[in-house]
């Protein structure tokens, strides 16, 4: 069960801040969402206590904060079922993606595939068409069935004996629909097909155990669990991060090199962080993650379901509203006003203190599908409301007047 | 239009939100473009603009965006056709003072004052210059 006043005690955030002269609901935390406070001090206390490097000192400050930054890696693995050392630090889910296209890019060659669909973020397509691009690499893309879902069926479709990769969102970002990522792996892993899942919209709602997901890749952003900007992690299964090359270089993440141009690189995961890593980030996700444990992982996904139900229910009342998404099983309603460009209706959730996002949502080829320019979205936490939600909707029943927010 | 009204500006921005102006590009020599994408939002327009001796002789759009982006755009067309650059730069400089709040000469710009309360919403800056930065980079070759 949530007790969401105490909750919301725990968000400075949510404790009168105001938007255009209105209370503050917050509703895009699909985007980002609200730190509570313990995640502030644990940040502010790596600069307040113990400063200094990670991995690089021989004095009892620097040996601290080395100690505590691999106790948030262990705390991560701890999280999601996965063993330490399959624990990469990265600066967000964007960089993630990205070192898995480049690691199992160098792996791939000419005419190898790649199954993608067209309901991915772009952080999840556009480094695999750079593959396509440079190296030759072939992309798939898998039918959405009637309701926008990526299945196994119509993965299935596409896999031919050279698919080598299947990239996929847990749960998509604009429309919020959860893919049976267990049976993709199941069904992949029977022709040696790598599976990638982009965990971004999945993990600050619901409970991730990557063994029973058996997913050989899984990344996600600390930002939007509670978590500060920043940082971000490439989970992988030992012998897949072993196999793959690191994207960048320098500093922490080499043995040695000479002048001859002979280097080597450490054991995984260190040979993917290199450089100074966001120190205060990894403290800032693990304090975010002790906080999300304690209320209860499936006690926020239950919540999150109710809250979209009952939005879905009084929104359905209405007749100016379209909704895109009512059974994704996610805090995700994506929607628009009969007649308002998305944009316009944003401005007039604004003016009345409510933040929504518009817009295309990164996913650009799905307007194609949605039959839609840009839409609205509603992202749900479990710190939001039922009164929230009349709030909301009551705006949308005058969302005629957009204009009304212009003057 | 000489104070702000409110119930006016509503329709103007309304009547070229839903008849805009000069919203047909043209494929004839003589016309500079440019295209102009918002890095935060949907808008995304082509702008095209005829020079001839100093005198701006056709100015048109098309493309996706909101209605302030597409008011403002249109209504913009309408009021730089068959200005000198000279007259054209003068109300361009007065509509980005009357955006950003600054003094302005309001007899200048006509429709175009119904944008006056834009900074109220400071997300939709953007949207009331989208246009307007276009023509403006266009006509005086600025980046």
């Amino acid at each position: 069960m949530i007790n969401v006043n105490k909750i919301r005690d725990d968000f400075p955030m949510l404790k009168g801040k105001k938007m255009q002269g209105k209370d503050l609901i917050y509703f895009d935390n699909g985007a980002t969402t609200l730190k509570p406070l313990c995640v502030l001090n644990a940040i502010s206390s790596y600069y307040l206590e113990y400063t200094a490097n990670a991995h690089r000192g021989d004095y009892d400050l620097a040996h601290k904060v080395d100690t505590q930054y691999e106790a948030c890696r262990e705390n991560v693995a701890k999280f999601i079922n996965a063993n330490k050392d399959e624990i990469v630090f990265t600066s967000n889910d964007t960089l993630a993606l990205n070192m898995v296209a480049y690691g199992l890019g160098a792996l791939l060659n000419e005419g190898d595939e790649v199954i993608l669909n067209e309901a991915e973020h772009a952080s999840n397509l556009l480094p695999w068409m750079r593959l396509k691009k440079e190296k030759g690499i072939v992309l798939k893309y898998v039918p959405l069935d009637e309701k926008g879902r990526v299945t196994l069926e119509n993965i299935k479709d596409v896999i031919t004996p050279k698919t080598k990769v299947i990239s996929i969102a847990h749960i998509t970002n604009v429309l919020g629909h959860v893919a049976d990522i267990k049976s993709i792996c199941e069904y992949a892993h029977l022709q040696d097909i790598v599976v990638v899942v982009d965990g971004a919209q999945s993990i600050p709602h619901t409970k991730i155990d990557v063994k029973e997901l058996d997913c050989d890749f899984f990344t996600f952003s600390g930002h939007k669990m509670c978590g500060p900007t920043g940082i971000g992690v490439l989970y992988g299964k030992y012998e897949w991060l072993d196999k793959i090359p690191p994207l960048i270089l320098g500093g922490g993440m080499n043995i040695n090199y000479n002048l001859n141009g002979d280097y080597s690189f450490k054991r995984v995961p260190l040979k993917f962080e290199a450089g100074t890593p966001l120190i205060e980030g990894a403290l800032g996700l693990s304090q975010a993650i002790d906080y999300l444990f304690n209320i209860g992982m499936d006690n926020i996904h239950q919540y999150e379901l109710e809250l979209k139900k009952y939005a879905i229910k009084k929104l359905k009342e209405l007749d100016n509203v379209i909704i895109y998404n009512e059974d994704s099983e996610s805090g995700i309603i994506t929607f628009n006003i009969k007649n308002v460009f998305a944009q316009d209706a944003a401005s007039f959730f604004n003016y009345h203190g409510i933040a929504v996002r518009s817009g295309e949502h990164c996913a650009k080829v799905l307007g194609d599908y949605l039959k839609t320019y840009a839409t609205l979205r509603a992202s749900l936490y479990f710190y939001n409301t039922k009164e929230e939600i009349d709030k909301f909707v009551e705006v949308c029943k005058k969302g005629d007047d957009f204009l009304d927010a212009y003057f | 239009m000489p104070t702000f009204n409110p119930m006016l500006a509503r329709q103007i921005i309304m009547d070229h939100y839903e008849y805009p102006r000069n919203k047909k590009l043209i494929d004839e020599d003589g016309y500079q473009k440019i295209h102009m994408h918002s890095d935060s939002c949907i808008d995304d327009f082509e702008i095209q603009v005829k020079v001839e001796n100093n005198v701006i002789k056709d100015v048109r759009f098309d493309g996706v965006g909101c209605t302030i982006s597409t008011a403002s755009t249109s209504v913009m067309t309408e009021l730089l056709m068959n200005k000198t650059i000279k007259e054209a730069n003068e109300i361009i400089e007065n509509y980005f003072k009357m955006i950003h709040e600054e003094p302005y000469d309001e007899d200048l710009l006509e429709e175009a004052n119904a944008f006056k309360n834009t900074s109220k919403q400071a997300s939709r800056i953007r949207c009331a210059t989208i246009g307007w930065n276009g023509v403006n980079e266009i006509i005086n070759k600025v980046k």
